[in-house]
C-alpha cells in the first residue's frame, strides 16, 4: 500500500488542507472508492478506513493482484470533518455539488478539479454517501439513470438492493454524475448512518465491495468473499412514503429492514408540550421498511418511513 | 392586505408561514399583477429594504395603484430570522430546490406553495444580495433560455448591468428558473453585499420597479426615468480574478470603478510576517463589477470579476 497525498491547498491560519489517498497495486485502474465528502459523514469515513485495514491485511497476504490497482480515498474535506461543520469551512460550498471542477476557479471547484483528474480514469467507482434528511437506509447500491449506469455490476456487491435514480438538476454536479458521464461504472453506497458509526453496517459495505473486487477478479484465489447474492433492482420511484401531517417527536416501533404488515402502527408522534399521541403512522401496504426518518423531532409532510412494497428474494446476512 | 403563501407547523409551539402583502386599489384593480419576491437566501437583506420602499410609496400615493402588487419580502423566514443561508435545520439551498412539490417534504412543500401563489404574475422580481462575500452592482442576471422574453423588461429596471449567462443545468432548480419555465416573466436582480443593506442601491432598483409597474400599467403615469444598463452577452467578456493563495484580501479599488490594464484591485496579505503574498491586477480595460467584501480567503477565492471594455453609459 502507497500512502500519498492527491491533493494540498496551503492554509494560512490552519495546517495545509490535504486529500489523502491509500494506493493498492499498480497498473489497470480498477477501482476507486471514495468516503466522505461532508464534514459529518463519520460513517462513510469509518467504512472506508476499515476498508483500507481489510484492504491491507488482503494485500499483506498476497491475496490481492498486484496488476489491479486500487485507490481509497477517506476523506475528500478534512477541514469540515475536523470542525464538525458539514460544508466547506469559509463559503459553506459543497464540494459534492462542485464536479467535475475546475482548476482556476473558486476553492471547492478547485478540490473537486484535482480530485476527479485523479479518479476519473478508473474503471469502477464507488462512493460512500448520504442523504440530506436525517435517517437510516437498508444497505443498498444507489445509481443514476443516465443511460451509462451498469446494473449488472451493481449486482456484484450482492447488496440486498439495487435502487435507480432519474437524475435531477442538481445531481449533475456530484461525483457520481460525472463519473458516469467519464464512462466508470459508478456506485453510491447507502448503509444505515451518517453521524454516528454504525458497525454492522460498515461491515455489509466492506463485504459488499470485496463481492465486488472477487467478481472483478482483482482478488487472488484464496482469498474469502461470500458469492453475489440476488439483489433486488427498483428505481426510487417504486419507494412509498408514510408522511408526518403534523410536527412533534417521533417514537419509532420499527427499523428498517423490517417487514411490516398492511394496517401495521409504524411510529408515532408525540406533542412536545402535553406528551400526548397526535399522530399515528400506519403501513399502508405490505412491505419492507426501506428507510427510517431517525431524529427524534419530525417536521409536517416528513417522509418518516419509505416502504418498499412486496416480498423481498434478499435473505442476507442480519 | 396581509396573506398566507405557505403554512406549516413546527414541532415546538411555533407555526412556519411565508407571508406576503398584497396591494391593490379598492375596485380590485385591472388585473395586472407584479410580484416582487427577496428573502430565498436568509443572509442576503438588500430586498428588505426595497420591500420596504415599494411599500412605503404604494401607501403614501394609493390613487397611483392600477393593478395589484405583491411582496414577498421573506420566503426563508427561519432563515432569515436565524441569519442562515440555506434552510435551518435542513442546511439546503432554497434557491435549489424550486419547483418543489406539494405532497413533498417541508422544503419541496414550500417550495411549491411560493411557485403556486406566483403563478399568475405578469412580472417577477426575484431580489438577491450575492453573499457575504461579494459585493455586486445592481444588475440583472439571465438565462439564455429565457433572453428574448426577459431582456426588454431588464431594460426598463433601472439597473446599472444584464449579464446574460449560459444555460446551467443546477439552475434548473432555481425559483427564477421555474417561474419563467411556467411563463411567468421573472428576473433576478443582484445587488449589494450579504448582511448589509445599501440604500443607495435600494432606491434605484425602488425606482425600475415603479417604472416596470407603470409600463406594465400597474402604477399610473409618473414619467420615471430610469438608466440604460450595461449588456453583456459574451461570457469571454468577464474575467474573473481568484485568490492564488490563502490570507487576508485587502481590496484596493471599488466595485464600479473603472479599471486599467495594470492597476492593483487588491492584495493578499500575511499577518504573520507583514508580508504582501501577492497583489492581484487588473488583466485589462474593464470595469469592476464585482470585488470581494469578506477578507479572509482561501486559494480560490473569487475577489473580482472584471467586465471588459469599458462602459460609457454605466455608473
Amino acid at each position: 500500500m502507497e500512502k500519498e497525498i492527491l491533493f494540498q491547498i496551503p492554509s494560512l491560519y490552519r495546517d495545509d488542507f490535504r486529500i489523502r489517498g491509500y494506493r493498492f497495486g499498480q497498473g489497470k485502474k480498477a477501482l476507486c472508492v471514495v468516503g466522505s465528502m461532508r464534514g459529518n459523514e463519520y460513517q462513510q469515513i469509518y467504512t472506508c478506513s476499515q476498508l483500507v485495514a481489510r484492504l491491507k491485511e488482503l494485500e499483506g497476504r498476497g491475496l490481492l493482484k498486484e496488476d489491479q490497482e486500487i485507490l481509497v480515498i477517506p476523506s475528500l474535506n478534512p477541514s469540515s470533518m475536523n470542525i464538525e461543520k458539514r460544508f466547506w469551512p469559509t463559503d459553506n460550498s459543497d464540494i459534492n455539488r462542485m464536479f467535475p471542477g475546475y482548476s482556476l476557479g473558486e476553492t471547492t471547484q478547485r478540490i473537486a478539479a484535482g480530485v476527479f483528474g485523479q479518479i476519473k480514469d478508473f474503471e469502477n467507482g464507488i462512493q460512500f454517501a448520504s442523504f440530506y434528511m436525517p435517517g437510516k437506509f437498508s444497505p443498498h447500491v444507489r445509481m443514476m439513470k443516465t443511460g451509462y449506469e451498469n446494473v449488472e455490476k451493481a449486482r456484484e456487491f450482492g447488496l440486498p438492493y439495487i435502487v435507480l435514480r432519474v437524475p435531477k438538476p442538481y445531481d449533475t454536479t456530484t461525483l457520481n454524475y460525472n463519473w458516469q458521464i467519464w464512462e466508470t461504472n459508478a456506485f453510491s453506497l447507502y448503509g444505515a448512518a451518517t453521524d454516528t458509526i454504525d458497525e454492522e453496517s460498515a461491515r455489509r459495505l466492506i463485504d459488499g465491495i470485496l463481492r465486488f473486487l472477487a467478481s472483478e477478479g482483482i482478488l487472488k484465489e484464496g482469498a474469502q468473499a461470500d458469492p453475489p447474492r440476488e439483489s433486488r433492482v427498483f428505481t426510487d420511484r417504486e419507494l412509498l412514503a408514510v408522511r408526518s401531517r403534523k410536527s412533534g417527536i417521533l417514537k419509532s416501533l420499527v427499523g428498517v429492514e423490517v417487514k411490516v404488515a398492511q394496517g401495521q402502527l409504524l411510529g408515532y408522534l408525540l406533542d412536545t408540550g402535553e406528551g400526548r399521541r397526535i399522530e399515528e403512522l400506519y403501513a399502508p401496504l405490505d412491505g419492507t421498511v426501506f428507510f427510517a426518518h431517525s431524529k427524534p423531532l419530525v417536521y409536517a409532510n416528513t417522509a418518516v418511513f419509505k416502504l418498499l412494497a412486496g416480498e423481498e428474494p434478499f435473505r442476507g446476512e442480519r | 392586505m396581509m396573506m398566507t403563501v405557505a403554512c406549516l407547523p413546527l414541532p415546538v409551539d411555533e407555526t412556519l408561514e411565508i407571508k406576503k402583502n398584497r396591494f391593490c386599489p379598492g375596485n380590485g384593480g385591472n388585473g395586472r399583477r407584479i410580484s416582487v419576491v427577496t428573502g430565498i437566501h436568509g443572509d442576503e437583506l438588500e430586498g428588505q429594504l426595497v420591500c420596504f420602499q415599494v411599500a412605503k410609496r404604494i401607501r403614501e400615493n394609493p390613487e397611483r395603484l392600477l393593478g395589484t402588487v405583491d411582496l414577498y419580502p421573506a420566503i426563508n423566514p427561519l432563515g432569515i430570522d436565524s441569519v442562515t443561508r440555506g434552510i435551518p435545520g435542513f442546511d439546503l439551498d432554497m434557491n435549489r430546490t424550486f419547483p418543489g412539490a406539494m405532497e413533498g417534504s417541508l422544503t419541496e412543500h414550500l417550495a411549491a406553495c411560493v411557485v403556486q401563489d406566483l403563478v399568475g404574475s405578469d412580472l417577477c422580481l426575484d431580489i438577491h444580495a450575492s453573499n457575504i462575500y461579494l459585493t455586486e452592482i445592481p444588475q440583472i442576471r439571465i438565462n439564455e433560455l429565457h433572453r428574448e422574453k426577459l431582456m426588454p423588461l431588464a431594460m426598463e429596471a433601472n439597473v446599472d448591468l444584464i449579464w446574460v449567462h449560459g444555460a446551467n443545468t443546477v439552475l434548473e432548480s432555481t425559483l427564477a428558473h421555474s417561474m419563467n419555465s411556467l411563463g411567468v416573466p421573472t428576473l433576478v436582480v443582484e445587488m449589494g453585499v450579504g448582511m448589509r443593506l445599501t440604500p443607495a442601491y435600494a432606491d434605484q432598483l425602488t425606482q425600475g420597479i415603479f417604472h416596470l409597474m407603470e409600463r406594465l400599467r400597474i402604477w399610473k403615469e409618473e414619467e420615471i426615468p430610469v438608466r440604460t444598463p450595461v449588456v453583456s452577452e459574451d461570457p469571454d467578456e468577464v474575467t474573473y480574478l481568484n485568490a492564488p493563495v490563502s490570507g487576508i484580501f485587502q481590496k484596493k479599488k471599488n466595485h464600479g470603478e473603472h479599471l486599467k490594464k495594470g492597476d492593483e484591485v487588491g492584495i493578499v496579505l500575511n499577518p504573520y510576517t507583514g508580508e504582501v503574498l501577492t497583489s492581484m491586477t487588473a488583466p485589462g480595460d474593464g470595469w469592476l463589477f464585482t470585488i470581494r467584501e469578506y477578507p479572509v480567503v482561501d486559494e480560490g477565492s473569487l475577489i473580482a470579476r472584471i467586465l471588459r471594455e469599458p462602459p460609457g453609459c454605466a455608473g
